[in-house]
């Protein structure tokens, strides 16, 4: 459904891609695994054409994303939670949830975008009386949850997750796995979810990759990432300080 | 002859800023004619930058038009030109003092503030979400601003305009002996159309250019509470530049012989 071929990114003398190559199946969750500043959001960026590829070619369904006449179609079959959930401050929390419904090709009656709003914010394990907040007034999870409950609003056929539990505390970060692999079965979405978080990897995976070095170094069914000969994928999955990957960056 | 370099080095980088900017604004014109429309964000807009701005503008006005009448007077009283102050203090607020400080208050005060959140909105990948929700971060987030600023800024220059001119009013006739009735007689008779038209094109110009520098800087402003920081201060004094120029550009536009 998704393939990234070949993709190359620089910014200045920092060569971030080197020569991506990808290939996520229809209903399946990829779970893209790497050190801190190895490219994977930028990955996922160039997708949305949020970030531009110096060389290579994306397809979403066979389809060049580049050549996509209608961005807002295309754009629509996609919903994406931010690592900092990337709430809008100035619009109270269903308005968040519900802003592809309130505008756009998929917009709704107002009324009954509120509804869809707070269903999803019950699907993501918030109570209505949330949904007049303002974002500011979230913890951090819970803001994690409206992001989660945003990304879905629409039904997406394809969903990003950018380190969901990042700034997590252990239990918060079990919620959120638990429901975005519940989501992800319940709506047959195809996702992509970037984390450093073996825990997440476990829960939420399919087929897991291993970024590294502007490159995709392993990629395999989850059930396989135990038995990896690979000393980079060895080193990260147990979290070792020495090996290959150099930890001072 | 390194300076000329420097010197060609820092043209070219001015030439290429202005360049830049010259293409913002064109890119947000372009998606002012076209649909979707966000009209929510523009009557947030005009709220925020045309009623909220309502007092400092006052306050600025007032205090400028009583200064101006107490410095005319005092000015005038060398050669026996004491009665002079209704005219001048009109003319001096509705032609430069009016549109020029209320352009400079909306420079710190709405273009910071539009420049702020932007960054921050940037910074916080509030901006990348705008796009992956299928929202063009310039129809929702600057043409609603420049569009409201060129709107409504004219009316602020109007209303400091009259404030300005009652403050020399007050001023004039509360502390300085001049009649009430004749001071404001001298003041409508004094004043072209000319004046008036001049002072709100030049309200819609500082308005547009207050908004435009806010947004530009904020949606290329650098990582981090620096990047905003940066973007801020550079967003301001911009548009007081700029807003300076522009007056000395549109006066001579209007009043040269």
């Amino acid at each position: 459904m998704i393939t990234l071929d070949n993709i190359h990114k620089s910014f200045g003398d920092n060569h971030v891609l080197r020569g991506v190559d990808l290939h996520v199946a229809r209903g399946t969750s990829m779970v893209i695994i790497g050190g801190s500043g190895t490219g994977k959001s930028i990955a996922i960026k160039t997708i949305l054409g949020l970030v531009t590829p110096e060389k290579g070619t994306i397809t979403v369904d066979g389809q060049d994303v580049s050549q996509t006449g209608d961005r807002d179609a295309f754009l629509a079959r996609f919903g994406m939670l931010f690592q900092g959930a990337a709430l809008f401050d100035s619009l109270p929390v269903w308005q968040n949830v519900a802003f592809r419904l309130l505008r756009g090709s998929l917009a709704r009656p107002k009324e009954e975008a509120h509804e869809i709003a707070i269903e999803k914010l019950r699907r993501v394990g918030l109570t209505p009386d949330v949904a007049d907040r303002l974002p500011a007034e979230l913890s951090g999870g819970m803001q994690k949850r409206v992001g989660l409950a945003r990304a879905i609003a629409a039904e997406p056929e394809i969903i990003f997750f950018d380190e969901p539990t990042t700034g997590l505390d252990p239990i918060m970060a079990g919620v959120i796995n638990d429901l975005i692999r519940e989501i992800v079965t319940e709506m047959g979405a195809t996702t992509m979810t970037i984390t450093h978080d073996m825990t997440s990897v476990r829960t939420i995976a399919d087929n897991v990759a291993m970024l590294h070095g502007g490159k995709i170094r392993w990629t395999g069914p989850v059930a396989d990432i135990d038995g990896a000969t690979d000393p980079y994928v060895d080193q990260f999955i147990h979290g070792r300080a020495e090996g290959p990957i150099e930890t001072v960056r | 002859m390194s300076w000329i370099a420097a010197l060609g080095r820092a043209a070219l980088g001015l030439l290429a800023a202005m360049g830049r900017v010259a293409m913002f604004f064109g890119t947000s014109v372009t998606h002012l004619l076209r649909p979707p429309f966000y009209p929510r964000e523009l009557a947030l807009a005009l709220l925020n930058i045309g009623w909220l701005s309502l007092p400092v503008v006052g306050l600025t006005a007032i205090f400028t038009g009583g200064a101006l009448a107490l410095q005319i007077y005092a000015g005038g009283a060398r050669f026996n030109a004491e009665a002079v102050v209704p005219q001048i203090v009109a003319i001096g607020m509705v032609r430069e003092l009016g549109p020029v400080l209320v352009g400079l208050m909306i420079a710190a005060r709405v273009t910071s503030s539009i420049a702020a959140e932007i960054a921050t909105m940037k910074v916080t990948e509030q901006i990348d979400a705008l796009v992956t929700l299928s929202t063009h971060p310039m129809k929702y987030l600057t043409v609603p601003r420049v569009l409201a600023a060129t709107l409504v800024v004219p009316l602020l220059v109007a209303v400091g305009d009259v404030i300005g001119i009652f403050g020399g009013y007050a001023v004039a006739t509360g502390t300085l002996g001049f009649n009430a009735a004749a001071y404001i007689q001298n003041t409508v008779d004094f004043l072209q159309m000319r004046d008036i038209t001049s002072s709100l094109v030049k309200g819609a110009v500082f308005g547009c250019i207050a908004a435009l520098m806010g947004c530009y800087f904020g949606m290329n402003s650098g990582r981090g509470a620096q990047g905003v920081g940066r973007a801020t201060k550079g967003s301001v004094e911009a548009a007081a530049v700029l807003i300076l120029a522009a007056n000395f550009v549109l006066t001579g536009v209007f009043f040269s012989v």
